[in-house]
């Protein structure tokens, strides 16, 4: 029994191996179970100790996560009987909703600011790969290094000075501001990975292409994209992970207009006391989206499906 | 009108000369095969011509036209490539059908799905026309690499070993059906190959590559019988060419290194005595490997010959080639 065995492992091994996985599956999903639970929890539920694993789910985390409320006098509020859902559950506590939150504006400059870089991050850092892969470039090696190295540091720490610039250029608290950020720092990445996609797939296609009749733009856009979308898709996804997460930039460059959701959670729970029920309902809502994206490009992480046609 | 013509190119990568200063020309309607081993500048002639790469020197004309600074869709030729290079995500009937669709061509649906279903059954791959390119076995391939080339009509078609992975039957199918094409349509092919049967077979003229020079162009039949040089004889003739010292079989011409003996310039039956150490039946050749005075001889004897090895046959050398200490022939 050696670890590079190519003989089917034995049925302990594949038990203790499944149990590996299972174990560690569960440790990584019990914050996200733990954060979707405590958004359907009463606040008195969410603070309690011992924690409670059971307990009756409530809507009240997320109506007030889409609301601003108010403190109403005893009077006021028997004489504004609740109509709705929302209502009572609101008038429980003797508030009445007195109109939306900025959640829905928050989310919406997150889906904006994340899905418009994570494309521009991909369109550019696309035709740079290409770029890189197939072109005598003088200092390419040099440029690629130096693409690489602006990763070598933690974005944050030109904060300062990228904050005098913005404010100086006016772009602080602009969607274009941030969008702009947003793929500089994923560039380097985005170019890098999908150069390592493009270099792998074999020259001799687009050149079967330009014999065909085609130019070599087209040659790119018929039968180089085709074979690159696994590459694309996969680095979207890391594109989007890192901008729609981003916290420190969104915090020190935005505020009235283009804040994102991640600056905005937080402040949830100062309105009224610890409402940890609110925080956990945005987390989960603002899980979704990169949730979906992911399920969405799955199909195309699956790798091997294009290659074998050139004989080596 | 589709003469190819070479004006004095050359091509460098980097400090390997991969050309060295290459003039010919294909005729129109011409089948020109060129021979040479890995490395003499067999594919890197092709890709000159396709536009693939651009000479750093000299001149390319295609039917008159000079196309060396014209890209390849520009230049209007078709290229079989050795590695198939089949779109992967394509199907079959895709792949067949992407240089009629290219912008060059604009071909309407109706004429692109006859045309196609033509060069399918030609080429024996109908049946697959609706598989992804990547599952099928290599010779399929090839094919639809080949087929890929003639559902055009391009000024030339240059292919690269187009029949080498194929089996011995289809080999021989589309040996014939390529000729067949090539008489019927009268088109232009730049073919390079290792076959000696499709070199002699298909080629009205054939060009010798040695490290990047042209040594010899010509008929298949005039390099056969008139080789320039040690290294063009060896390029046609199985068994190949003996090379044997220029004295052996006694007084040879002044400044001759080496005696050259195809199995034909090998009388049996008279001369000096030889040692027969094997005897090959191939089926329709039967080759004897002699021994003589320590110098390994290989000739062809008649097909149901009672010679074994051990015996004694008599052989004479009869219009020898001879060439010098460079390897050239000496008239």
């Amino acid at each position: 029994m050696s670890s590079t065995s190519i003989t089917e492992p034995s049925a302990g091994q594949k038990w203790f191996a499944g149990a590996l996985v299972v174990a560690y599956a569960l440790i990584s999903i019990l914050p996200l179970v733990w954060i979707i639970a405590t958004g359907f929890k009463t606040p008195s539920d969410a603070i309690a100790y011992p924690p409670k694993v059971v307990f009756e789910p409530t809507l009240e985390g997320y109506v007030n996560l889409f609301t601003t409320r108010t403190r109403q006098p005893p009077e006021v509020m028997a004489a504004n009987p609740p109509e709705t859902w929302y209502d009572r559950i609101v008038a429980q506590y003797d508030m009445t909703i007195v109109g939306p939150s900025r959640f829905g504006e928050r989310f919406l400059n997150s889906v904006v600011i994340g899905f418009g870089s994570t494309f521009l991050s991909v369109f550019l850092g696309t035709f740079a790969a290409y770029a890189f892969s197939r072109f005598r470039i003088p200092a390419k090696d040099d440029l690629l290094f130096f693409i690489l190295s602006t990763r070598m540091m933690p974005p944050i720490a030109v904060a300062i000075p990228i904050f005098l610039m913005y404010r100086a250029v006016g772009l602080s608290d602009t969607h274009a501001g941030m969008i702009l950020l947003y793929t500089a720092v994923n560039l380097s990445l985005s170019v890098w990975l999908l150069k390592g996609f493009i270099d792998e797939i074999p020259v001799e296609y687009e050149e079967a292409a330009l014999i065909d009749g085609y130019t070599r733009f087209q040659a790119f856009y018929k039968v180089v994209l085709p074979q690159a979308a696994t590459g694309i898709a996969s680095t979207a996804i890391f594109c989007l992970i890192f901008a729609w997460n981003e916290y420190a930039f969104a915090v020190l460059l935005t505020s009235g207009q283009a804040q994102t959701a991640p600056p905005f959670i937080p402040t949830i729970i100062g309105v009224g006391g610890q409402d940890w029920p609110a925080v956990a309902a945005g987390a989960t809502l603002f899980l979704l989206p990169v949730m979906v994206f992911t399920i969405l490009l799955r199909k195309h992480l699956l790798r091997g499906i294009t290659f074998g046609a050139v004989r080596k | 009108m589709s003469e190819v013509v070479l004006n004095a190119v050359s091509k460098s990568f980097g400090k390997v000369a991969a050309l060295r200063d290459v003039t010919m020309t294909v005729p129109d309607g011409g089948f020109v095969v060129l021979l040479g081993p890995t490395g003499a500048g067999k594919t890197t002639t092709l890709r000159m011509v396709s536009g693939l790469d651009r000479p750093d020197a000299g001149e390319i004309q295609i039917g008159g036209r000079r196309v060396t600074h014209l890209t390849p869709a520009e230049r209007n030729v078709a290229m079989v490539f050795q590695q198939y290079s089949l779109y992967p995500h394509l199907t079959v009937r895709e792949n067949l059908a992407f240089p009629l669709k290219s912008p060059m061509l604009r071909t309407p649906p109706a004429e692109i799905d006859r045309k196609v279903r033509q060069v399918a059954e030609m080429l024996q791959i109908a049946h697959k026309l609706d598989n992804r390119a990547t599952a099928l076995s290599g010779g399929e391939m090839q094919r639809v690499s080949i087929g890929r080339a003639l559902v055009r009509d391009p000024a030339v078609y240059l292919m690269d070993e187009p029949l080498s992975s194929l089996d011995a039957k289809l080999r021989t199918d589309l040996r014939v059906e390529l000729k067949r094409i090539q008489a019927d349509s009268g088109a232009t092919f730049l073919y390079v190959t290792h076959d000696q049967i499709e070199a002699m077979t298909m080629a009205t003229h054939v060009g010798v590559l040695d490290e990047g020079a042209l040594v010899q162009f010509g008929s298949p039949r005039e390099i056969y019988e008139n080789p320039v040089s040690v290294y063009a004889a060896s390029r046609l003739g199985q068994p190949r060419i003996n090379l044997l010292p220029a004295d052996l079989f006694g007084a040879a011409p002044a400044g001759a290194r080496t005696i050259g003996l195809r199995p034909e310039q090998i009388r049996q039956g008279e001369g000096e005595d030889s040692l027969v150490t094997r005897v090959e039946h191939l089926g329709d050749q039967t080759r004897l490997h002699l021994s003589f005075r320590d110098h390994a001889i290989v000739t062809v004897t008649e097909v149901h010959t009672r010679l074994r090895s051990g015996d004694i046959v008599r052989i004479r050398p009869e219009k020898p080639f001879y060439f010098d200490a460079s390897g050239a022939r000496l008239q």
